[in-house]
């Protein structure tokens, strides 16, 4: 593979879409597959195929578009029509009225039956019009599983770009000059990890893409490795190149099967047009992914279970230090991203590292992609500059909550994270305001709540969690998630008393600060956090046996009253 | 050419060298460090928590064992807080499972229970959590009681790194975890034990015993495995 032909190939993509009048994009992200958007796929097939209109409509499966709670998702290219939850029986009526003729539907227009429709251009949607896509730019606009569709807009220039014309060095300042800091969560900057690794003398160094993507409601990394999994081989092959890696692995949970195949799938393409193997573009670089696949369990997302499962062994941390980047897989210098940083690194080759910084934050440069769950609208994908408040996140794009109900808290960071109440809703949302606030960015997931949430009962949940996905390796965990469960279950059943909440007091902390990876010291989160803003509320569940939202059924006492 | 650099532990300057742990520093310099998965001869997990340290300039609490030296380190081992933690953790692994010393084969001779003693544990402020736990009497010399298991993996590492037989490992998790032997066989079935007894030797608590031990008479030696990995390193 040269650059000429990597040209032919997008030319010829490019030349054969401009043969038809239209392009149809039906969504085939797990959300809308799962809402049945196979079947309209198949549907619009055989209807253009049946009408003799093969050649005046492309009919094509594309990646996540956002707002999967309206799904299948369907756009129509060039028009930006986007029409929602559409299903055989509509089929005929988009090709009648969207294809061969110009005219909207408007009843299927995407949130028509909120009364926010009319926007027959989905750019001019608020949804849309606030967000800024990035990682998600081509996921919705490609077939996730064609390279020539990703090579046509630009797929893979990026890691020609590098290696023929920049040094390594080259790629980790500007990568740093992007500002660009770990997605994962932790918001470690990637241009420092990358030259930690890239500095290391010894010879054998691994890159490894981490898809483990655990927190409940959270669906960001799934998304981009089902809508484009080629910008993420792309960036590891970057990041490889950066840090002298040969081998880079994609550790991606099993409960994820189409994202495993589609990643398979691009994998073997790149393998095949000679992207990824030996002697990349015809330089000395040589590079190949591999994927392995976890077992389920949450914490094999912390880097060291990670590459202990990677090893077969059992997927438990070890203390750090040693970093990876000091003595990572079997030992050897070991750079771990997580998909979303990897999404981003081929856009910032391209376009530079300056215009990554101007977007979002000082601090907190670039986009960050959001799973908007729980009592919101418009529940799905979305990416937004850093640095956008969370009322914009969840009025503006989000859509408000349902049902006329009053906002509560929004937890971010999953059970490794906190709640943001409703005083502080106007917080820009970067990784330094969260921790102000007693969360964490985290990697993504953002669930809301309405006032029919009992915190307690929040908190109860996800200590659960922690406590579940404990690997049980070092006691203040293993022991600590338990009993932190124990009291919090007491108090949601109206039967603690106030020593008990003392006792949470004290273990919280304790917790913290003494084990031995992150699933343990951020397991308190939530609970310290939601005693932070929602202290009453304990108080009345302790004191009155009353839980105030209305969901604790209190064994004892009164229960249920307002 | 000189590799060696100071640190200074609880105000103490003392020599030290590179790839050397605090806890290595520390025993060389005198200062008692408490462990509990710890053995001397084994790798280190970290997993006990006892250990922990303060070091100048990080926030975290640094596991002694397996947290190498730097030039300069101004490392503390006794704080109030390191103090007070290190109650709460013997505290949790007493309410973990059902720690009965006046039934225990190795009261008297107990790590934990010497351990809480050193730490002035008089009471369990947390709740017991009481699990169904299981005794294992099928091997002909040996009993397994996991009411009594603390989960250090001592045994784990012994029978893996120095017998080689890698009989235990540890299944389920969270405070479901459990040693197993095999896929979770009776230990007398196992096809892979031995029976060399170094599991038992180093078992800090009364979880593994020889069958023909007496309540409150039983003698442990985990100092037999540091010396035999000793002696076969430096066997000519």
């Amino acid at each position: 593979m040269n650059i000429t032909e990597l040209n032919q190939i997008a030319e010829t993509v490019r030349q054969k879409k401009s043969e038809f009048k239209k392009c149809v994009y039906v969504c085939t992200g797990a959300g809308c597959i799962s809402s049945g958007s196979l079947e309209t796929l198949d549907a619009m097939k055989k209807a253009v195929k049946e009408s003799g209109h093969e050649k005046d409509a492309d009919i094509r499966p594309a990646g996540c578009m956002g707002p999967c709670v309206q799904g299948p998702l369907v756009k129509i290219i060039p028009e930006d029509k986007m029409y929602q939850k559409v299903v055989p029986e509509n089929v005929k009526t988009i090709l009648d009225k969207s294809l061969l003729a110009d005219e909207v539907i408007s009843s299927l227009l995407l949130f028509s039956e909120k009364g926010e429709g009319g926007f027959s251009k989905a750019a001019d949607n608020p949804y849309y019009r606030k967000q800024n896509k990035i990682v998600l730019e081509n996921c919705g606009s490609i077939n996730p599983e064609s390279i020539e569709d990703y090579i046509s807009i630009g797929g893979y220039s990026a890691l020609y770009k590098v290696l023929t014309s920049m040094s390594s060095e080259d790629v980790i300042s500007e990568i740093k000059e992007s500002g660009i800091r770990g997605r994962g969560g932790a918001g470690y900057p990637t241009a420092m990890k990358w030259k930690f690794v890239h500095d290391h003398a010894s010879a054998e160094k691994y890159v490894i893409c981490n898809g483990d993507e655990g927190d409940p409601g959270a669906f960001m990394d799934r998304s981009v490795l089902e809508g484009d999994p080629h910008r993420v081989i792309e960036g590891l092959a970057i990041a490889g190149y950066a840090m002298g890696a040969k081998q880079g692995y994609l550790y991606v949970r099993a409960e994820y099967p189409l994202a495993i195949k589609r990643f398979d799938t691009a994998i073997k393409q790149a393998r095949k047009l000679g992207l990824l193997g030996e002697k990349i573009f015809e330089t000395d670089f040589s590079f190949n992914v591999d994927i392995r696949v976890g077992a389920g369990a949450f914490v094999c997302g912390e880097e060291t279970a990670l590459m202990a499962s990677i090893e077969g062994k059992r997927g438990v941390p070890s203390p750090r230090p040693p970093y990876p980047a000091e003595s990572g897989l079997w030992g050897k210098p070991t750079a771990i991203n997580n998909v979303e940083t990897l999404a981003n690194i081929a856009p910032i080759i391209q376009r530079g590292g300056k215009w990554f910084s101007a977007i979002g934050s000082r601090k907190s440069t670039g986009t960050k992609v959001f799973a908007l769950t729980g009592t919101v609208n418009h529940t799905g994908l979305i990416e937004v500059p850093m640095g956008m408040t969370m009322r914009e996140i969840i009025f503006d794009i989000g859509g408000g909550i349902p049902g006329g109900k009053k906002f509560k808290a929004a937890q971010t960071g999953g059970p490794s994270g906190g709640c943001i109440p409703e005083q502080y809703l106007d917080t820009p949302v970067d990784y330094d305001s969260l921790t102000g606030l007693g969360s964490i960015m985290g990697s993504g997931g953002l669930i809301v709540m309405d006032e029919t949430s009992c915190m307690v009962d929040v908190a109860r949940f996800f200590m659960e969690f922690c406590m579940d996905e404990s690997c049980g390796k070092c006691v203040p965990c293993r022991v600590g998630t338990k009993h932190m469960y124990d009291f919090l279950t007491r108090i949601c059943e109206g039967e603690a008393a106030m020593s008990d909440l003392e006792q949470l007091k004290q273990l919280a902390p304790f917790v913290r600060d003494t084990s031995l990876c992150g699933l343990g010291v951020t397991a308190p989160n939530p609970l310290l956090s939601t005693l932070r803003y929602f202290h009453d509320e304990y108080i009345a569940h302790i004191t009155q046996k009353r839980c105030p939202a209305g969901v604790c059924k209190m064994t004892s006492g009164v229960g249920h009253v307002h | 050419m000189s590799t060696k650099y100071s640190v200074t532990i609880d105000g103490k300057t003392v020599e030290a060298g590179p790839k050397q742990t605090i806890l290595d520093v520390c025993k060389t310099a005198g200062v008692d460090i408490m462990t509990l998965c710890y053995l001397e001869g084994v790798s280190n997990v970290g997993a006990c928590r006892l250990c922990l340290v303060e070091v100048e300039g990080t926030q975290k609490l640094l596991p002694a064992c397996t947290t190498t030296v730097a030039p300069n380190q101004k490392i503390q081992t006794n704080t109030d807080k390191l103090k007070q933690y290190r109650k709460m953790t013997l505290e949790l692994f007493f309410s973990e499972r059902n720690h009965i010393c006046s039934v225990c084969v190795a009261n008297n001779n107990c790590q934990l229970q010497n351990l809480a003693r050193e730490a002035g544990v008089d009471h369990i402020r947390f709740p017991y959590i009481f699990p169904e736990a299981h005794t294992d009497a099928s091997h002909k010399e040996f009993m397994m009681d996991h009411n009594r298991c603390i989960l250090c993996t001592r045994c784990v590492r012994v029978c893996d790194e120095v017998e080689g037989a890698h009989t235990w490992d540890v299944m389920g998790r969270g405070y479901q975890s459990r040693i197993i032997s095999d896929f979770d066989q009776p230990w007398g079935d196992s096809s892979t034990c031995t029976s060399c007894g170094k599991c038992v030797e180093v078992c800090p608590v009364g979880a593994l015993w020889p069958k023909d031990a007496m309540l409150g008479h039983l003698k442990k030696s985990p100092e037999m495995v540091t010396e035999l990995v000793h002696k076969r390193k430096h066997r000519s």
